[in-house]
């Protein structure tokens, strides 16, 4: 049997660096190739979502997110947790995909599997960034800018991002071999949208339902980007600590299943 | 020292009976087994000594492509072990890796990044890359444009671009152009000398024998047997005829060449002759150009419906020279009694280059060698062409000119 063992993988993943970062540049080219507006459509499609959630929610929420809050307090609040979350659904959504949408270079070439993830994150990243600094842009023009906090947002982004590489790595193995997984995996993250406080803040849930919100590990995640990007506040660490214990031991997981069942991936494709 | 060793490697699917035994299995924390096995190949062990040649030859679903991938290591072994020494080069099926809507150029560097070269490597690899392919302006064009035999050529300059230490390719020439293939080979062959490994899988008995000094002979997932490649391309036709492998008869001639004698034995060749014309006394050396005759004895074992003679003139290396049988000639015989000798004269001139061959006979129903065969003999006769008092000349064929030179 063919062993995996994770740190020769790892030093495979850095010799194919250079492999790694040309399919990065691959991959966004191709997302915009043969579009008239190209690249630009990485910042149309967040702001019109941003546009609607503003129109339905910013009446109901306003003066509801905390005290002492602006007028244009909802929207940052909305776009500090709603970037974040983009990048968290493409690195799922697209993460599962990725033995599947790679089955022809899977079965015809021999390299470290592990760059597939690479590739992934550093991609997803690469948009998030694009959009992150249009974001820091208007928060500038609009003197909402919170300074050299803002920085503490780069631990809070590891750790979702540790999170988000563990789920698509188990998802992935889990799809070659069961498709439901997909599709369930497409309601599953509509569901999580919808039960973290990023269009609505926690304060409307009613007190009673709140302990129930506080089971969500995305919660806490964010949570510390609205309190950073809204109130110019480090986040409290020590509440992200269950999630990072969580992300470790997801990936663990989804490492070891990897791990026992890749062999069989291949053949499977 | 081997660069490849493959030891008691077997490579198995699993089948599962429905979606819920797999989800089962995987949830059982007892480890009961839900899937059956099927073995594609299974025990098969050689090694491969650095630099030398090998040709995976078998008929489709041999395991020559399995076991080519499972040395790449793009497919897992299910049991035994692979152990490759050195930088592994694979053309397996070409090309299909490129995307359509890049450039060649494009596609090149990423393919080339996947063989695990770099950045810079791959700037510096281009030019030459470029060139061995001769695509001219395509390179900067979609590969959506391009021929099949075009993305062949990049393939595999690509993937050949810098010498490895193991060269392995898969079917993959056949597909190109003659040029190409003549190219490719040339390549082939080249890195052979500086020290590559080289393992061929191929129907071509023509580029295998060229290129591999050794081959090993697979059949349904086993290795049949290994050797020189004219004996084992003999044995492989002979697995043709007779899958079943029953009537198979390997010996050893006087010489020590090897004589494989296939087929259900109705009717036999019982002696082989070649005699100068106009003489009755046989022959085993005849001088460029003799006018001679081939005299067989046939004997038939059973009645026999139609019988067909064929037979081959075939060169050291097992090339065929010439070949023909007595359908395409014009003569079936029909309704042969058992017991009766049949005598098959056939005069030629003897028009080939200088060389040991040998002749291979057939006994058989019709024209194609896998209806009915009742013997099919590789080896069955040698006679050695001299160059004698003829002019010299080069090559295996004698086209003698009448030179007139004008000036």
């Amino acid at each position: 049997m063919q062993k995996q063992s994770l740190w020769p993988e790892l030093v495979g993943v850095w010799t194919y660096r250079d492999f790694i970062m040309a399919s990065v540049a691959r991959d966004f080219s191709q997302r915009y190739k043969r579009s008239f507006l190209g690249a630009l459509w990485a910042v149309l499609s967040p702001l019109s979502m941003i546009l609607i959630y503003t129109l339905v929610f910013s009446n109901l929420m306003q003066g509801r997110l905390f005290e002492g809050s602006s007028e244009y307090s909802y929207s940052t609040y909305l776009i500090a947790g709603l970037l974040p979350w983009a990048l968290f659904a493409e690195m799922v959504s697209r993460g599962q995909m990725m033995f599947l949408e790679n089955a022809n270079l899977l079965k015809k070439a021999a390299f470290p599997k592990l760059c597939l993830p690479a590739i992934l994150i550093i991609g997803a990243l690469q948009n998030f960034c694009i959009v992150f600094s249009v974001f820091l842009l208007g928060l500038l023009l609009q003197g909402e800018f919170r300074g050299i906090v803002t920085l503490t947002i780069i631990p809070v982004l590891a750790i979702q991002i540790l999170f988000a590489a563990g789920a698509a790595l188990l998802l992935a193995t889990l799809n070659v071999f069961f498709r439901d997984v997909m599709q369930l995996t497409a309601i599953l993250l509509q569901l999580t949208f919808w039960l973290t406080p990023i269009a609505y803040a926690i304060s409307i849930i009613p007190m009673s339902y709140q302990w129930l919100f506080g089971l969500n590990p995305l919660l806490p995640i964010f949570g510390a980007y609205q309190i950073i990007m809204v109130r110019g506040l480090p986040p409290d660490w020590w509440s992200l600590a269950p999630t990072l214990a969580l992300a470790l031991a997801l990936n663990i997981f989804a490492w070891v299943i990897f791990k026992a069942r890749f062999n069989e991936i291949v053949d499977e494709l | 020292m081997d660069s490849i060793t493959v030891s008691g490697v077997g490579k198995a699917y699993r089948d599962y009976p429905n979606r819920w035994s797999r989800l089962r299995e995987w949830v059982n924390p007892t480890s009961n087994v839900y899937h059956t096995k099927n073995w594609v190949i299974r025990n098969i062990s050689f090694s491969i000594r650095a630099g030398a040649a090998i040709g995976l030859v078998g008929v489709n679903g041999a395991g020559k492509s399995t076991l080519l991938k499972m040395i790449a290591g793009v497919s897992s072994v299910s049991e035994g072990r692979v152990e490759v020494i050195g930088r592994v080069s694979a053309i397996l099926e070409l090309g299909l890796a490129f995307h359509p809507d890049y450039t060649g150029r494009q596609n090149v560097r990423l393919a080339g990044m996947l063989l695990g070269h770099s950045h810079e490597e791959m700037d510096a690899l281009m030019p030459d890359i470029a060139e061995f392919a001769e695509i001219g302006d395509y390179l900067d064009r979609p590969v959506r444009t391009y021929s099949t035999g075009m993305q062949v050529r990049l393939a595999f300059s690509v993937a050949t671009a810098r010498r490895p230490d193991i060269l392995l390719v898969d079917e993959a020439l056949s597909v190109g152009d003659v040029y190409f293939q003549q190219k490719s080979f040339a390549r082939i062959r080249s890195y052979r000398e500086l020290g590559s490994t080289l393992v061929l899988v191929s129907h071509d008995k023509t580029a295998i024998q060229s290129i591999c000094d050794s081959v090993i002979l697979l059949d349904r997932g086993r290795v049949i047997d290994q050797g020189e490649p004219a004996a084992m391309f003999d044995l492989y036709n002979a697995l043709i005829a007779d899958p079943s492998g029953a009537t198979l008869n390997k010996s050893h001639a006087a010489d020590g060449r090897s004589v494989t004698v296939s087929g259900t034995g109705q009717a036999k060749v019982s002696s082989i002759k070649i005699l100068h014309e106009g003489s009755d006394v046989e022959a085993r050396s005849f001088i460029v150009g003799a006018q001679v005759v081939l005299e067989v004895q046939v004997e038939a074992h059973a009645d026999i419906e139609r019988l067909i003679f064929g037979y081959m003139v075939r060169d050291r290396l097992g090339q065929v020279v010439y070949g023909t049988n007595t359908h395409h000639t014009g003569n079936p015989l029909c309704n042969v009694r058992s017991g009766s000798k049949i005598l098959f004269r056939l005069s030629f001139s003897l028009n080939i280059g200088p060389g040991k061959y040998s002749i291979s006979t057939a006994l058989v129903s019709s024209d194609t060698h896998l209806d009915s065969n009742y013997e099919w003999t590789d080896q069955a006769h040698q006679f050695e062409v001299l160059i004698g008092d003829r002019a010299y000349f080069e090559g295996s064929s004698w086209l003698e000119p009448s030179v007139e030179v004008v000036i």
